[in-house]
């Protein structure tokens, strides 16, 4: 009996050692421990690296940045994602002792971790996006998502034909507050007889309560339905793609990159708010290798800095309204026009436009 | 033969956990990754070095408390499902006692940590009631209280207590279960005071279960509600109470997040995971307070070292998911690898 309990162990191990075999053919160790290189790394939200939206597009400028100084994936630059709001901290000690130079954050959800790892490793550097956090050795990214979400208003206030548009947020915050007034006000600004519809998902990864939100946004009456929703956002799209499949002529404008490519092929995106996370990332990692790592600083990119803006595919977009969108570009970089941030903003933009 | 036994007691779980481990290994090499690799960085990111054991010690706090929450309610014969709801409301009571009570440290941990047990034996208690009085079924009442849950403490969040960074502020210091000493000696972890409280919670749980009437009593109506009820048992008021108490474990596995690893509560997109897994934690360790322990410290230590896997060996996280679930799946399979060995054992004779 025990020997036959002996041979099943041992076929056991037998079966191991030779998956061990198969493992060992390229083996790389892990740190390099040179420290002329310079490592970069970040840190995903809940959202994933292939969100379509924020996480993907700070991982492309990583990338960017990665390739253009001969880094190596996973040893000069690399991502590292989160599947519970308690993986954030322990990913970024992850990365912080593993000697990468700056660890990047993405997301305002990592803030309070971000605001404690920072305290806790002072010779650390990190950066966070979309959040303003104590630190020294912290570099706050933030954007003006009020300025490009105000110009693709203007196309949508233009564009829409039934006077009536749609605005899907993610969770009803401070920061997707400053997309939904600064949409607004674009939309009443070219257009002050439309009404917008306004609908919080509270949920940045439920692609089916955005298709819900916006299957009663059309039922309403809304053609065009801008979402800063990230994955929940999703949804929007598959109901507008839906619609159009049916003949009904709706447009769904989309949020942190281009989502051009998330419309097709019945073409529904008419045209995107970008966010150019990727730019800021790029930008800060190259400041940091230059040692003039902006930490303890807030670092705003705006329409001046080509930090936000409407997307470079603007196939559906009238030329009225893209004339209209340059003229307002100027006057906000130019100060001329101050895009309302939050409710009590937006509502004394209002009383002016009367 | 007890001593044959024991052997096979000792042996079964740890074959589950290799005829695991070998699995996910075959499934990470078809798909281009290095399970050697991953595997060594998998157990070096639970056992390797202070931080790392900081760590899964403070990832089983409240897996253990919700186990014991699952596996309380199935001794009762009940199925809680509610967990995670009840998690979230004694989340919230602890840091609203956080926040807004002034107290010494001594009187205010117990004081937050007693209001998320009242808050989390009320919210169970509802599911208790309609399945005392109206038979409702608890698994679908349960299920529903989540929501509301999730959905409520939100919304008191959005309108009462919210911070930037869509949460509540922190906690007052003297509720905090934190303890930077803690944390120095294992480098920074977010190591807090919660173990024990976990801890103390299993003692209680056996204690309740095996030493006390009420214990007795809970346990009969478990095994058969006609019997019990023949027996002069209030089957009614066992159920309520079995949920009650059921909650109270799972409201403070919630008070170990507010006053431990976060200090203060999110609005939270989705559920924490942390409910659903003492479903699996409380199976795991056949609904008894050292197995449930046993079984939080495995998932506890798979989670933690997965993030590892990750970071050192590469493999994505997608990936990762599957095998953690391969091992746990063979682990609860152990009656299978049980029955196996036996009939290895018993060789041709069949």
């Amino acid at each position: 009996m025990k020997k036959k309990l002996g041979l099943m162990v041992t076929a056991m191990l037998t079966a191991g050692t030779l998956l061990a075999g198969c493992g060992t053919s390229d083996e790389g160790k892990t740190s390099g421990g040179d420290k002329k290189d310079f490592k970069v790394a970040m840190v995903t939200d809940t959202g994933g690296v292939d969100d379509k939206s924020f996480n993907q597009s700070a991982w492309e400028g990583l990338q960017k940045f990665g390739k253009e100084n001969n880094l190596e994936k996973d040893k000069g630059f690399k991502y590292l994602q989160s599947t519970a709001q308690s993986d954030y901290k322990p990913n970024l000690n992850s990365l912080i002792r593993q000697k990468y130079d700056v660890v990047f954050g993405i997301g305002f959800l990592m803030g309070a971790d971000v605001e404690t790892v920072a305290k806790q490793q002072p010779d650390a550097k990190l950066a966070i996006v979309d959040m303003v956090v104590k630190g020294d050795n912290v570099a706050n990214i933030t954007f003006s998502e009020h300025e490009g979400s105000f110009l693709v208003g203007l196309v949508a206030g233009m564009q829409s034909k039934t006077n009536k548009v749609g605005f899907v947020g993610g969770v009803n915050s401070e920061l997707i507050k400053k997309f939904e007034n600064g949409f607004k006000a674009g939309v009443l600004t070219a257009n002050p007889d439309a009404e917008v519809l306004v609908q919080y998902a509270e949920d940045f990864n439920k692609a089916e309560k955005g298709q819900q939100i916006a299957n009663t946004f059309y039922q309403q009456g809304a053609d065009v339905i801008y979402h800063a929703a990230g994955g929940t956002g999703m949804g929007v799209f598959t109901e507008a793609k839906n619609r159009k499949k049916n003949g009904e002529d709706v447009w769904v404008i989309g949020v942190d990159r281009d989502q051009h490519e998330e419309g097709m092929p019945e073409n529904v995106t008419l045209t995107s708010m970008v966010k150019r996370v990727d730019q800021a990332v790029y930008e800060v990692s190259e400041q940091a290798m230059n040692g003039k790592f902006p930490g303890g600083k807030i670092v705003e990119f705006g329409l001046k800095e080509d930090g936000v803006g409407i997307a470079p595919t603007q196939d559906n977009v009238d030329k009225d309204a893209l004339k209209s969108v340059e003229d307002y570009k100027k006057k906000i970089i130019g100060g001329e026009v101050k895009v309302p941030k939050t409710d009590a903003e937006f509502e004394e933009f209002k009383k002016n436009l009367k | 033969m007890p001593n044959k036994s024991n052997k096979m007691k000792f042996l079964v779980p740890l074959i589950s956990v290799f005829l695991g481990l070998l699995i996910g290994g075959i499934i990470m090499l078809i798909s281009g990754y290095q399970p050697v690799e991953a595997y060594v960085a998998l157990f070096q990111g639970i056992f390797g070095g202070s931080y790392y054991f900081g760590e899964t010690i403070r990832q089983m706090s409240p897996l253990i408390l919700s186990g014991l929450a699952v596996a309380f309610a199935f001794r009762t014969g009940l199925f809680n499902i509610g967990v995670e709801g009840q998690l979230l409301v004694g989340w919230l009571a602890a840091v609203y006692v956080g926040i807004f009570v002034d107290a010494p440290a001594i009187i205010h941990i117990p004081l937050a940590v007693l209001a998320a047990g009242v808050a989390g034996a009320l919210w169970g208690s509802v599911p208790g009631i309609l399945k005392a009085r109206f038979k409702v079924h608890e698994v679908i009442t349960t299920i529903m209280m989540n929501y509301i849950a999730l959905y409520t403490t939100n919304e008191i969040i959005r309108n009462y207590m919210l911070a930037p960074g869509e949460r509540t502020e922190n906690i007052k210091e003297s509720a905090s279960l934190a303890s930077p000493f803690l944390q120095s000696i294992t480098e920074y972890s977010t190591l807090h005071f919660g173990i024990i409280v976990a801890l103390i919670a299993a003692v209680i749980m056996w204690f309740l279960l095996w030493r006390t009437t009420l214990g007795y009593e809970l346990r009969a109506v478990g095994f058969n509600q006609h019997a019990s009820q023949y027996a002069g048992i209030n089957v009614s008021k066992n159920i309520v109470l079995s949920m009650a108490i059921s909650g109270a474990f799972a409201g403070i596995a919630g008070s170990m997040e507010g006053l431990g690893t976060y200090q203060y509560m999110t609005i939270n997109a989705g559920f924490t995971g942390v409910g659903f897994d003492g479903i699996a934690v409380a199976l795991l360790g056949a609904n008894s307070a050292i197995g449930v322990i046993l079984g939080a410290a495995l998932f506890g230590g798979l989670k933690i070292g997965a993030l590892n896997m990750q970071s050192i060996a590469g493999v994505p996280t997608e990936l990762i998911g599957v095998v953690i679930a391969l091992i746990i799946f063979f682990v609860a399979c152990s009656y299978l690898v049980h029955w196996l060995m036996n009939r290895v054992n018993r060789g041709g004779k069949i």
